[in-house]
């Protein structure tokens, strides 16, 4: 079962200094759909993932790109779409021709994903305190898989916007002293 | 004619920032881009802006700890500085205005954003 085309609310009775899934999704809605209106002129539509279909709702190739975020709560941020998806959100960015994928268009992507993740960030640091960001890392290949070396939880939204196909997934976890470190979470990239 | 300093280590930022730039009506001469700060104090060796547009979250060097070497530098000391990043916790923006900077967008933006703040500083 999908949840449709609108925010979910966050809990009223969650415990102070946590992050529930519902925060995550809500964070992840209000950033993409504003990243989109005001980045790149585009009107998103959008489902939620439900985790196990997370995996199975990446494209089997093209672009993934992702973002470590450390602090109180530390996971992996990601952004994944087809390369055709990518050279259209390159080319509303920069109001240019994306013909192929290319340095700009990676480039380009890895600022989206640096935007939409960073405001997912903004949001959930109002709950946890600071969080850290890392520079991303954006990847254009076939037949990937992620997981995460902390969780294997991820929280997803798949958006749509012009017949096109986008997923944004976050896993986050509270920090332990097993799990806290002070760098980038990196997360461990699979090939197929 | 205003020279500018555009410090972000994404090319797309800074070719948007360009655009805008040039679209804002004041007339703007060179701009100087740098992708970090360590390649932004080593333009500003030869070269000479009146404003400068930062990022925060850049390898090598970060957009704050750069802002606190053009404060610190009495050639820089005053050049306006506007802070734009996805960084938005008031924290960041708290710490950005105590170090001297003159004003802050937080991305994602659009042009008129850019614009209000340069009406504000210049």
């Amino acid at each position: 079962m999908y949840k449709s085309g609108h925010l979910n609310g966050m809990t009223d009775t969650q415990e102070k200094g946590a992050i529930s899934k519902a925060d995550i999704v809500a964070a992840i809605i209000a950033s993409t759909r504003e990243v989109f209106s005001t980045m790149l002129s585009m009107e998103v539509t959008w489902q939620e993932i439900h985790l196990q279909q997370t995996i199975a709702a990446l494209p089997a190739s093209g672009i993934i790109s992702l973002i470590g975020l450390t602090g109180p709560w530390a996971g992996t941020g990601s952004i994944s779409c087809n390369a055709e998806f990518a050279c259209t959100l390159s080319a509303k960015m920069l109001m240019g021709a994306c013909p192929e994928v290319n340095e700009e268009v990676l480039d380009a992507i890895a600022e989206i994903t640096n935007m939409i993740i960073g405001n997912v960030k903004t949001v959930l640091e109002q709950k946890v305190g600071d969080m850290g960001l890392s520079t991303p890392t954006v990847i254009f290949g076939l037949n990937f898989q992620i997981r995460s070396a902390q969780t294997h939880e991820w929280t997803g939204v798949r958006f749509t916007s012009g017949g096109q196909e986008m997923c944004v997934l976050v896993c986050l976890d509270p920090a332990t002293p097993k799990n806290h470190r002070t760098g980038f979470q990196f997360p461990q990239l699979l090939s197929a | 004619m205003l020279d500018v300093l555009i410090v972000d280590d994404s090319a797309a930022i800074r070719k948007i920032l360009q655009r805008v730039l040039r679209q804002t009506g004041i007339p703007i001469g060179n701009i100087v881009e740098a992708g970090d700060g360590r390649e932004a104090l080593e333009a500003l060796k030869t070269q000479t802006v009146g404003l400068a547009l930062l990022d925060i979250n850049m390898p090598n060097m970060d957009g704050l700890e750069l802002l606190g070497h053009l404060k610190a530098n009495e050639t820089w000391a005053h050049l306006p500085v506007i802070m734009v990043s996805t960084e938005g916790s008031q924290a960041k923006v708290l710490d950005a205005v105590k170090m001297g900077a003159s004003g802050y967008v937080r991305k994602p933006f659009n042009s008129d954003q850019i614009k209000e703040k340069l009406a504000e500083i210049l």
